[in-house]
């Protein structure tokens, strides 16, 4: 099981072994401490392998991420799991702002909270929060779930596209042509399934979750507005 | 781009290592901001009034202090660091000195003034500009650090962080104000005065304007909330309190890290690495909008 102390071996020593893994390999867990809060910790990985950090991490932990699963114990800095293809992202502790950004697809569980504009135009992950998330988190977001058990800031899911988003505490504010939508079979069903993702079956109602989404008279082009264009 | 460090110790023990546990917080902000540094170290209370003076060389300010000296008919202690100098005085001897250096030294620039705060500041990298002064060596109850990326004023000593418009009072800023202009001109009409264009000083005038109108450090800056207009991340130091405001959408960076013995706040969470027991630290973001005051009694 290979390991990195990253106080006496080189950051891009490590990312490039990271990358270096092939489909096949049996390095398939690798165990990191003393990140010290550095910046691109295990970024760009593309193996089934699993990754554990020891420690906080800086800005972009675990960024592009594909197949691999990237357990952080302890905080994540700016923009964790950013544009994650597919995999796994665990933050055990806080989040910093625009986690998930532009994410495609994976799963990013975060233990704490989150910070602002978490999940900012997310294409098709499924991020969930155990704590709160921060202001004008899913701005722009177009597709995947936001589950957040805590409450949400302000201008929640402005300028939303079809991302779906479920939040069981209070919501600040709802931002530009983001509404409240019924809970209907189906999304509970939704909720229960990332849940049990997370490792919280039968630890939450789904019940007690609202859902959020968007009104879609922002982005469709309505001949009224022509002349603005 | 800017980085800010600060440390504000609650145990008196670690109070001998504050310089040390500061620089190198500040060298680790380098990346952030190497174009010039700065900081404030709050030490022990004297009975007179610390004026630290900056000067073109130390050649220059030691000629300028004897000058000083000469002309006022004063003597005081005086201690060099590199280009400034600590001049111990009598509170009421401030206004009558601060008139002869505008008069008669104009390369010398009083930096700060304080019972407790001293404050240093230079061009060049954090690392540097922390050796050059010995920060290592300074102790202290609490300080405040800055390394500067420029963006709204040219990269001189005079744009460099701290800032200080009151005594024992100063302020670090990442960021950018964009009302600063007017608000410049509204506080000189309430009689504070300004040595540059920084928008920074400007935010500094404006909580010593309000701390003067009898608000308290918290109450000055929630009212700043209002009044400033830009991008803030602002860490802020009085005689005893230590505050941290950031602007309503967050715009720059800040991570806060709490014990037993200090309260700590780091740009990034790389700068508060070294500090004793940080794996059992409470560390956390500060949330936009929210005034975080500390007081030392």
């Amino acid at each position: 099981m290979p390991s990195f102390d990253l106080r006496t071996a080189p950051l891009r020593e490590l990312n490039r072994a990271l990358h270096a893994l092939r489909p096949d390999t049996n390095e398939t867990r690798w165990l990191i401490g003393n990140p010290d809060g550095r910046h691109a910790v295990a970024v760009g990985l593309d193996a089934a392998v699993s990754v554990e950090i020891d420690g906080h991490v800086g800005y972009y932990c675990a960024g592009m991420n594909k197949r691999a699963s990237v357990v952080v114990n302890g905080n994540a800095g700016v923009g964790v799991a950013e544009n994650m293809i597919s995999g796994f992202v665990h933050v055990r502790g806080d989040a910093s702002q625009a986690a998930g950004a532009t994410a495609h697809g994976g799963m990013l569980l975060i233990d704490g909270n989150a910070g602002a504009r978490c999940g900012i135009s997310m294409k098709g992950v499924d991020i969930l929060v155990k704590g709160s998330i921060g202001h004008m988190s899913a701005f722009m977001a177009q597709a995947g779930t936001l589950t957040v058990l805590g409450d949400a800031g302000e201008a929640l899911g402005d300028s939303l596209y079809e991302a779906r988003l479920y939040v069981r505490g209070a919501v600040a504010s709802l931002g530009a042509d983001c509404v409240e939508k019924a809970m209907r079979d189906e999304h509970r069903a939704q909720v229960f399934a990332k849940l049990e993702a997370a490792g919280l079956a039968g630890e939450v109602d789904p019940g007690e979750f609202r859902r959020y989404g968007s009104a879609r008279s922002l982005y469709h082009f309505h001949v009224d507005n022509a002349g603005a264009y | 781009m800017c980085g800010i460090v600060g440390l504000f110790l609650k145990n008196p023990q670690l109070e001998p290592q504050l310089g040390a546990l500061l620089a190198s917080m500040l060298g680790t902000m380098t990346d952030r901001g190497p174009d010039s540094a700065g900081f404030a170290v709050y030490g022990s209370a004297a009975e007179d009034l610390k004026l630290t003076l900056r000067g073109p060389s130390e050649a220059a300010l030691r000629a300028g202090i004897a000058a000083l000296a000469a002309a006022t008919g004063r003597s005081f202690p005086v201690e060099m660091r590199d280009t400034h100098a600590v001049l111990s005085m009598p509170a009421e001897a401030e206004g009558e000195i601060r008139t002869w250096l505008r008069a008669s030294a104009p390369g010398l620039d009083v930096v700060s003034a304080g019972r407790r705060m001293e404050i240093y500041k230079e061009v060049g990298l954090p690392a540097a500009v922390a050796a050059r002064f010995d920060l290592a060596g300074m102790a202290g109850s609490h300080g405040i650090g800055h390394t500067r990326m420029a963006t709204e004023s040219a990269v001189t000593t005079d744009g460099a962080h701290p800032f200080s418009t009151g005594t024992d009072e100063c302020l670090v800023h990442n960021g950018s104000l964009s009302n600063h202009n007017d608000l410049r001109r509204r506080l000189g009409r309430a009689g504070l005065s300004f040595s540059t264009q920084n928008d920074t000083e400007v935010a500094a005038g404006y909580l010593t304007w309000r701390m003067r109108e009898g608000a308290s450090l918290r109450q000055a800056l929630e009212a700043s909330l209002d009044d400033l207009d830009g991008f803030f991340t602002f860490v802020v130091g009085t005689e005893t309190g230590f505050a941290v405001l950031r602007d309503p959408i967050a715009c720059k960076p800040a991570v806060m890290a709490e014990t037993d013995d200090y309260v700590a706040f780091g740009s990034e969470y790389r700068a508060l690495v070294g500090l004793p027991g940080i794996a059992g630290a409470t560390v956390f973001e500060p949330e936009p909008a929210r005034v975080y005051v500390w007081e030392r009694h």
